[in-house]
């Protein structure tokens, strides 16, 4: 700020004038529209074209660099190239729409911007910013460079009136007149300036990023470029000269240093001399060296930036032929001890001869690291093995391939690259971008997203086959070799026997006993080698979960041995984007047939497994649907001997899979109508079942409830009931069921009552799970006249339910101490929270309504406490 | 409070916007404290408009009348929020 405070009062109102004109009309120019600005583009540039020699003249009389006929082309370029890319592109309003992605991007303009433009390239400079501005909508406060004030001015002179004259606000373009750095200075830091754009040296991009301004910058450039041998070396060399002598060398993206391989490296030097081009032997080389690089910094003489070939080599006293275009200069290396491996503006091209591809390569790292990080490469090469080399080492925004550097990297003629002239470097040249800078460098765009919802599915076991006697279809699998995996009680009670009298005669069956408890990987092994040993095309699951979590795990590695289970177990939020992707590769393939012989886990239907890891001391849980069994097998025959105690804490976890799978965020009508069925099925049947074990019927329906409760959780999820009855359970040794039935009442309580947190779900539209209970009282005619009263009604009929089935009430019934429990409870609940259950809850649980919860579970209440409770007072009403 | 209906404010040569704000400062001397301009059937404002109506304001300030704005659509609206000029006047619709 220091240069800030050298200005006078009247140049500070000057600059405060210019702004608030440029504020202005910026702000004026926010009510055009597409076509407005349309029609005003066009005008100007027919404008500027035909404008473009004279413009290229006055740029040659004020700067004195680079050559006429091509800064007239340059005009041309940044006139009708750039409309030619312009024109069709929506810059105002929706400006793109993704419909697949209900998307949409609408531009806001920028404002107002400040812009430096440069020496070399000044008119054409000028013109492009000028119709990028006004399709845009953009003011521009330019600040040409000094020695090219005069060209500058009066190229936007031309576009202004033009603009003007065809609908566009009066002060969209000034220009800064007999300015100095002061003036940059002040501007740059300027409250009303929006966007820097300074295309300039790199003393102004550096000012420019140093004033805390959203900023656009250019970088200094050393392009390398390989000419490697199986390249056209007709077109090559022609190209190169044609680059490099292109308005004398002035555009940055010209060849700097061509790396040739050796075995053309005579033809390609004879070839640029056949052209025009003069070599410089090893004395010349000096002499050029010391004449046109500055031997205290090591860059180039600005005294020679655009001038042609026959000048620089009189004031270097090389004796030239007169029409020489180029100096070409052979060097052995890159940096400092090598004056003219730096960047050239000017036609004097480095040369280097390499022995092979590994050491052109790393010549061409080398001259890109010195100095011409970010900005522009070359390769000439028919070999695509050599040019995705080349450009995988190179760091160049712009990788020009068989093509001229300058004109290439300025797009649109040679390529398909947006037209610009200023080119974006990258972190390596000290920008922000790499793009080639264009119109949407000059918006502000806004994202308009539209709420999507996620693809959801259905997804379920091939077949299912359900009622008594089903397992009768395994005559239908054919197979050749059979595994049974099973367990010892079973085995005894000869419900194998049964299994194996339905198996085709001609199939080899074997028996595989584990034990009645959740797999570890000891136990998997061992299930696997009798798999491998078999060589098993079908796996046959006859057991309640454990025994078919077991089997799936076994199938996973009998046929992706590869499998990694602990990173299969890694955490996920949503299924559809995990990190870790099951196997798809299988070197066995085997069908896995699961009958179920409790109702409660459904396992027979579920993508899930679940097994101990020893070595860590948990339990991980597996999930992916190709873990779901091929076939399912709900025969209530195997059910009818289930104890008691059995058949509630499983009829509880089935009832608690339905609830929990209703009220889900992952809720579908798929799901709803499968988990109220369920929910409808063990209110009737579970408590018959109990009752009266062998009663078929009541065995069927709760064997179907089982099943269709795993279909609805398998595809919507469960919740925060689970989490709770996992860390409760897990700690202090509970039943799954029986834990899942102490929290059941307060969980429903909880999950109907308004959220302290909303769970994100872009599945649901607005809070319902206070409905959809209220819903399933209804199914189960439970009555009631308002969503409160019907949720209340659910509540006590889950009691009543329990209560019947003479379940403990609370965790204190269990014997567990209060003041064990207590200390429990912190440890618990972040447990709870750990588990992925919940994700799928219709309230986001706080840890402290966890702990809550489970005091409540540990004090059990009674119905009518329940309807006094605060939570329910709170409930939501309809 | 009395109110001068504004004419489209996006004209070139500004004769309209003038005339209306000339209109309007004549009632500057007799307003009893406000004086209301209407914008209703204005579409769009232009940089001469936005300059008439900033001098205006400053008119008005000096002879501490306050200016109400009415009608204001909301493109305009925004022209004169990226102008800076909405703190110089009330708004109603």
């Amino acid at each position: 700020m220091t240069e800030v405070a050298n200005l006078s009062e009247e140049r500070i109102a000057y600059l405060e004038g210019m702004v608030h004109q440029a504020k202005t009309a910026a702000a004026v120019f926010t009510q055009y529209t597409q076509e407005d600005v349309d029609r005003i583009v066009k005008p100007m540039v027919l404008a500027g074209l035909e404008q473009a020699q004279h413009l290229a003249r006055l740029a040659i009389e004020e700067t004195k660099i680079g050559v006429l006929e091509d800064k007239a082309i340059k005009n041309m370029v940044a006139t009708e190239f750039v409309y030619n890319y312009v024109k069709d592109k929506r810059t105002v309003g929706v400006i793109r729409e993704y419909p697949e992605r209900n998307l949409v991007e609408v531009a806001e303009p920028i404002g107002v911007i400040f812009s430096l433009t440069p020496i070399t390239n000044p008119t054409s400079t000028v013109l492009f910013k000028c119709i990028m501005a006004i399709k845009t909508r953009n003011a521009v406060i330019f600040s040409p460079h000094p020695s090219a004030g005069r060209c500058c001015f009066e190229a936007m002179k031309i576009m202004y009136e033009t603009a003007v004259k065809h609908g566009a606000p009066e002060g969209v373009f000034t220009c800064l007149e007999g300015h100095n750095l002061q003036d940059n200075a002040y501007l740059m830091r300027h409250k009303d300036v929006g966007l820097i754009d300074a295309t300039g040296g790199p003393g102004a991009v550096k000012a420019a990023y140093s004033s805390g301004k959203p900023a656009l910058g250019v970088g200094p450039g050393n392009t390398p470029v390989y000419l490697e041998k199986t390249a056209d070396l007709n077109m090559a060399v022609v190209d190169i000269i044609t680059s490099k002598t292109f308005d004398n060398g002035t555009i940055c993206a010209s060849e700097q240093t061509v790396v040739i391989d050796d075995e053309i490296y005579d033809r390609v030097l004879k070839k640029f001399e056949d052209l025009g081009a003069h070599i410089c032997n090893e004395k010349e080389v000096e002499l050029a060296g010391r004449t046109v690089i500055d031997p205290e910094t090591g860059y180039m003489q600005p005294q020679a930036v655009g001038q042609k070939a026959t000048r620089i080599a009189r004031f270097a006293g090389i004796p030239v032929k007169p029409k020489t275009k180029l100096l070409i200069a052979p060097i052995q290396g890159v940096g400092r001890e090598y004056p003219l491996s730096v960047e050239k503006l000017f036609p004097v091209l480095a040369v280097y001869r390499a022995k092979s591809v590994d050491e052109a390569l790393k010549v061409c790292v080398d001259v890109n690291h010195a100095g011409g990080l970010g900005h522009t490469a070359v390769v000439f090469s028919k070999n695509d093995e050599v040019i995705r080399k080349f450009s995988e080492v190179i760091n160049a925004g712009r990788i020009i391939v068989n093509s001229p550097g300058s004109i290439g990297a300025l797009g649109g003629v040679y390529n398909d690259m947006v037209p610009t002239f200023s080119f974006g470097c990258g972190t390596g040249g000290g920008n922000s971008t790499t793009d080639n800078v264009n119109v949407y460098h000059y918006l502000n765009i806004k994202r308009v997203a539209r709420r999507t919802q996620a693809h959801m599915w259905f997804r379920v076991p091939n077949q299912i086959y359900f009622n008594m006697n089903a397992v009768e279809n395994l005559r239908s699998f054919a197979s050749r070799s059979t595994v049974i995996i099973t367990n010892p009680a079973l085995e005894q009670i000869g419900h194998v026997d049964i299994v194996r009298r339905c198996i085709p005669p001609e199939t080899q069956v074997r028996v595989t006993v584990i034990p009645d408890a959740e797999p570890d990987a000891k136990i998997v092994g061992q299930g696997v080698e009798a798999l491998n040993f078999y060589k098993a095309d079908q796996i046959i699951a006859l057991g309640g979960g454990s025994v078919i979590d077991a089997a799936k795990i076994m199938k996973l590695k009998y046929e992706s041995p590869e499998a990694d289970l602990e990173e299969l177990a890694a955490p996920f939020l949503d299924l559809r984007k995990r990190v870790v992707q099951y196997p798809t590769e299988k070197v066995n393939r085997a069908r896995l047939i699961a009958i179920s012989t409790t109702s409660g886990t459904g396992s027979e239907v579920t993508p899930f497994a679940v097994m101990t890891d020893k070595a860590r001391g948990l339990k991980v849980t597996l999930a992916d649907y190709s873990l779901t069994p091929d076939v399912a097998i709900v025969d209530p025959q195997f059910v009818l001997s289930m104890p008691k105690g059995l058949t509630v804490d499983t009829g509880i976890d089935c009832l608690t899979h339905a609830l929990e799978a209703g009220v889900s965020v992952f809720a579908s009508p798929y799901t709803d109508s499968n988990a109220v069925q369920a929910v409808r099925l063990v209110f009737k049947y579970l408590p018959i079942a109990y009752e009266n074990p062998r009663d078929e019927e009541a065995r069927t329906m709760m064997h179907n409830a089982a099943c269709i409760a795993a279909i609805a959780f398998s595809n919507a999820s469960v919740g925060v009931n689970h989490a709770l009855a996992h860390a409760f359970g897990a700690r202090f040794g509970v039943a799954h069921g029986r834990a899942n039935a102490l929290m059941l009442p307060h969980v429903i309580a909880y999950n109907a009552t308004v959220p302290t947190k909303f769970m994100p779900s872009p599945n649901q539209r607005g809070y319902v799970a206070h409905k959809k209970y209220a819903m399933m009282a209804d199914l189960l005619g439970l009555g009631g006249n308002t969503v409160e009263d019907k949720v209340k009604k659910l509540v006590t009929a889950v009691e009543q339910l329990l209560d019947q089935l003479g379940v403990p009430r609370s965790i204190a019934d269990l014997g567990i101490a209060k003041d064990e429990f207590e200390q429990a409870i912190p440890d618990l609940a972040k447990t709870a929270f750990d588990d992925p259950s919940w994700r799928s809850n219709p309230r986001m649980p706080l840890l402290s309504e966890l702990a809550e919860l489970l005091r409540q579970a540990y004090q059990g209440r009674s119905p009518a406490k329940v309807a006094q409770t605060k939570a329910v007072e709170e409930m939501v009403r309809v | 409070m009395t109110t001068t209906a504004i004419p489209e404010l996006f004209a070139v040569d500004g004769e309209l916007v003038s005339e209306a704000l000339r209109a309007a400062e004549k009632q500057l001397d007799g307003a009893d404290g406000e004086v209301a301009l209407d914008f209703s059937s204005v579409r769009r404002i232009g940089p001469s408009g936005l300059k008439a109506l900033e001098a205006f304001a400053a008119k008005a300030d000096e002879k501490a009348v306050k200016v109400v704005l009415c009608g204001v659509n909301v493109s305009v609206y925004k022209v004169l929020k990226l102008a800076k000029v909405t703190q110089r006047f009330s708004f109603v619709a």
